[in-house]
Parts: C-alpha cells; sequence; structure tokens
C-alpha cells in the first residue's frame, strides 16, 4: 500500500506517469468483419470514462482487447507507461498475464465460480496468481467484501446469491488484485432493474476512491454522474468524445443525438 | 434349487470376486491416469493436438475389448522382439494382459466423458480466470477440472460398471476371477442354475455398492447447488466481521 502512494505522488511536467492507459490506433477484425477501426484513447490515473454505443458498435470488443481476451489485430496499448508488444500478432502468454493482473474486469454475466464459495472466489487469484499467504488473502477479503456490503455471505455458493449480489462479490475478485484499471463490461446490463441500484452504488463508491475506470454501459444517467470523459462508439470507430455535461447536453454528432433521444424515449416510456 | 450347492460355492466365487473388483479397480485407476492428460489434449482447440487423440479413442471404442483381449494376450507371444525382451515378463501373465488391455479401454472411454466434461465448464468462468491473471495449468488445476469432473461423475459412474461388467472377459484367458470361478464349479458339478445365478448376484451386489458410493460423492461434490442455509453459521461469523477495521482505513 505505501508503493501506491509514492507512485501517485504527483510529478509535475511528465504526463507519462499520470497516463494509466493509453491506446493508439486499435483495430480488431473477425474474418473480414472489422469489428474495431482505429480507435485511440487515453485514460489519466484517476480518471473514469463511459463508453456509449448501440450493440454491434463494438464497446465490449474494445474491452475485451484491452485485456487480450481477444486479441488486437493491430495498433498499440501503452499500460502505467509500459507499452504492449502487440506488432507481430503473437504476444507472450506471460506479459498477457502480468498485463492481466494490472486490469481488473467485470462482466455482464458476473462469471463467478460457482463450485467456490464467495470468499474463496475473492481469494483465489491473490493467492495462486501474486502468491499472497491465504491469511492475507482473506483479511483483504473480508475487507473487500465489507465495502461491498456482503460481509454475511462470505461463506454462501454464488447460485445462493442475487445477480445484484454476484456482481458486487465479482468487483470484490477484480479488486482483490489491487488493479490499477478496473474494467467493467455492462456490469448491469444482466441485473433486474430493482438489483442494478445497488451495484451502480458500489461502482459510484469506486470512482470516488480516485480509481481509474473504463466503463461500458447503457446507464446513461450513471455515465452522467459519475464519469470525467464519455466516448460515444459508432461502427467500431470513436464518434464523439467529451466530458459528460457537453456530451449529452450538447451533442453535435448526428449519430449521437440520434442515439441519446433514442435512449430518453426509451427511459419515458 | 440346490441350496447347498450355492452354500458350498460361496468362499470360491467371493475369492474369485476378490480378483474380479481388484482387476476393475486398478483398471480405472491406470484408465484415470491415463485419459486425464488426454481428455485434456482432446478437449484442445488445436487440431493437431485433438486429432491423435480422436483416433485413439476411435480405435478402441470401436472394437470389441475382447479382440483388444486376445490380441494382446495371444497376439504378442507370436512377436519375437516382445519374446525375447524384457517386455515378456509382463506379457506372458494373463493377469497383466487383461490389466492392460482393461486399462487402454477404459481410458479411450474416460478420455471422452472427461472431454464433455471439460467442454462443458461455463465458458465465462473460463475467462474470468483468464481475466485475473490464471495461467493455462492454473485455471486448469483450479477452476477448469473441478468442475468437469463433477459434470462427468454420472456418466463415469455408469463406466464404472460397465468396466465391472466388462472384466468378466478375463475368464477367457485362463483368470480365475469371478466368472472364470463360475465356469469351472459349473464344469465340476453340472448345475449352471445355482452356480451362475450366485455370480451374477455378487455381481449386482458390488454394483449396488459402487452406484452408492458414487451416490455419494455427488451429493458431496455438488453441494454448492443445493439451497441449504447454514444461518446459525452466518451470523455467528457476521458478529466477527464487525472486530475488523473498515476498509476506507487499511487500503487508504
Amino acid at each position: 500500500m505505501n508503493i501506491k502512494t509514492i507512485s501517485s505522488e504527483p510529478t509535475p511536467g511528465s504526463s507519462a506517469t499520470r497516463v494509466a492507459l493509453r491506446v493508439r490506433d486499435l483495430k480488431k477484425c473477425f474474418g473480414s468483419l472489422e469489428v474495431i477501426r482505429g480507435v485511440s484513447l487515453t485514460a489519466h490515473r484517476g480518471e473514469v470514462i463511459s463508453i456509449l454505443g448501440s450493440s454491434g458498435s463494438g464497446k465490449s470488443t474494445l474491452l475485451r482487447c484491452l485485456n487480450f481476451l481477444e486479441t488486437p489485430s493491430d495498433g498499440e496499448i501503452w499500460i502505467s507507461g509500459r507499452q504492449v508488444s502487440l506488432r507481430d500478432g503473437r504476444t507472450g502468454q506471460r506479459e498477457i498475464n502480468a498485463l492481466r493482473m494490472k486490469l481488473g474486469m467485470v462482466f455482464q454475466s458476473f462469471n463467478l465460480w460457482s463450485h467456490k464459495t464467495v470468499l474463496e472466489n475473492i481469494v483465489e487469484a491473490p493467492i495462486h496468481v501474486i502468491g499472497l499467504p491465504k491469511r492475507e488473502a482473506c483479511l483483504r477479503a473480508e475487507e473487500l467484501l465489507l465495502k461491498v456490503g456482503l460481509a454475511d455471505k462470505r461463506h454462501v455458493y454464488p447460485c445462493h446469491l442475487s445477480g445484484g449480489q454476484q456482481q458486487r462479490v465479482a468487483i470484490a475478485r477484480a479488486l482483490a488484485m489491487e488493479p490499477e484499471i478496473l474494467l467493467f463490461d455492462e456490469p448491469t446490463s444482466a441485473l433486474d432493474p430493482e438489483l442494478v441500484g445497488e451495484v451502480l452504488k458500489v461502482i459510484r463508491s469506486l470512482a470516488g476512491e480516485g480509481r481509474t475506470m473504463l466503463i461500458v454501459t447503457h446507464e446513461l444517467g450513471f455515465a452522467r454522474q459519475v464519469s470525467n470523459r464519455v466516448v460515444f462508439l459508432h461502427r467500431g470507430q470513436i464518434e464523439e468524445e467529451n466530458e459528460p455535461g457537453a456530451f449529452f447536453g450538447n451533442p453535435t454528432s448526428p449519430r449521437l443525438k440520434e442515439f441519446l433521444s433514442a435512449q430518453s424515449g426509451e427511459a419515458r416510456r | 434349487m440346490n441350496w447347498y450347492l450355492i452354500v458350498e460355492a460361496l468362499p470360491l466365487l467371493l475369492e474369485g470376486a476378490l480378483l474380479t473388483v481388484k482387476l476393475t479397480a486398478t483398471s480405472l485407476v491406470l484408465g484415470l491416469f491415463i485419459a486425464l492428460p488426454l481428455a485434456l489434449l482432446r478437449a484442445s482447440p488445436s487440431r493437431a493436438l485433438s486429432r491423435p487423440i480422436l483416433l485413439y479413442t476411435f480405435v478402441l471404442r470401436g472394437t470389441p475389448l475382447l479382440v483388444q483381449l486376445f490380441l494382446i494376450y495371444y497376439g504378442a507371444s507370436q512377436v519375437e522382439w516382445v519374446r525375447s525382451s524384457i517386455l515378456w515378463s509382463i506379457l506372458r501373465e494373463p493377469y497383466w494382459c487383461a490389466l492392460i488391455a482393461f486399462s487402454l479401454n477404459n481410458a479411450a472411454y474416460t478420455t471422452e466423458i472427461l472431454r464433455g466434461g471439460i467442454r462443458a465448464v461455463p465458458s465465462g468462468e473460463i475467462e474470468a480466470a483468464k481475466a485475473l491473471g490464471m495461467s493455462y495449468a492454473l485455471r486448469t488445476r483450479r477452476i477448469v477440472l473441478p468442475t468437469a469432473f463433477r459434470l462427468s461423475l454420472p456418466t463415469y459412474a455408469n463406466e464404472i460398471v460397465l468396466m465391472l461388467k466388462a472384466s468378466s472377459l478375463a475368464s477367457t484367458i485362463t483368470l480365475m476371477e469371478l466368472t472364470g470361478t463360475a465356469r469351472k464349479i459349473v464344469a465340476q458339478t453340472f448345475s449352471p442354475y445355482e452356480v451362475f445365478i450366485s455370480a451374477a448376484l455378487i455381481y449386482l451386489g458390488i454394483t449396488f455398492v459402487v452406484v452408492h458410493v458414487v451416490e455419494r460423492v455427488e451429493r458431496h461434490v455438488t453441494r454448492h447447488l443445493r439451497r441449504v442455509e447454514f444461518q446459525n453459521d452466518y451470523d455467528e461469523q457476521a458478529r466477527d466481521m464487525t472486530q475488523i477495521p473498515a476498509l476506507e482505513q487499511v487500503a487508504r
């Protein structure tokens, strides 16, 4: 934890230390279908970026490319100042695993391990990937459970939890690796409407802690409240990017206008 | 029905049954050891890895076990270099021949059963493991195999019972297991009815035990799917939790 304080110390003038993630001209093709067509994005430390877009716009694929759940076809990725080599198309498995440890991923469908209890789900990677002593990992896990409000559920199996509770455990599991950046892939899309709030509350509190986060979401109101910047993705390209006030209040691209009016119409119904 | 004959034959039959159990159990263990790596290769998306295993399982599942047994027992003795090599000390023993044939055959079936289990592990759970930086070996050991074993168990129980009954083929290469012993007694007493019914009942008894044990194991490994609440435990632990300092203080 000391290390964190040191590394986040502001070094005036050098923007490199403040950049958590930089993506340049990222491309991803599935066969002849180009899903991501040259996306460039920079996330500074502590910044929350929401990524919006209609389905098929490549939002999830973009997120999955960042931690190599999909291998990017072309482009450059820097994570906290270090470039990930993907030019030759074959990034080493070791390098990928090291990269993934820095990125915490929260999935749409939670993806908890069904044969492990809540606590076992959270301590699994810290113990077996980082090599943290069991006691320490459990302590860290219990703190995290307290934070997501599920301390009393630590010995429960995932199938006994509601969707919202499962997603909160999944967030705790990602946090247990102390990642530098959190990636949320539509974290509330698989939830019943009344359960969305509890998950958003947790994400909002994480944003309040100054964590760097990329959030793919359909919750426009939430995106507006929580983000520093909002990105609109259309057909694999960034159509518009702005701070939330201007993004929602004064959209310039016709696509975004269309998208926003369609979404607000949806909300009124 | 000659009850006296049954009582007299029973100790001999049970002795044979012991060999049956030994042969079955050893074949199952060896078969599982062979099948585990093969199943992982077979489940691999790479064709170069999975195709040779498919060939193996295709050949061993597509030919009768009796033929495989004869090939090893009678066939090996026809090959000059086998007879002159150290292998011969193993391959001239009917017990080892039966064990080799059964293990290889059982491994083929188990490979396909396990492959099915591995492929049925939810892809999201594997992705979650990848996203946390777990290597292939780690996530196979910690995430994929535990779930794959659980999913394979009902089918594998069936395979255990089939192996038990298939072990009667060992009687064709002079082994005095349950079926072999029964045939020998019948040849001496000319009462096939009593002796074979006794043997059948013993097979049935062993099957009964196997099915029960597997059911126990299955109940244990699917405990996370049952809706049982250990509410008291939770309450107690929840009380402990209040003593842990709030995260805000620790994390900062």
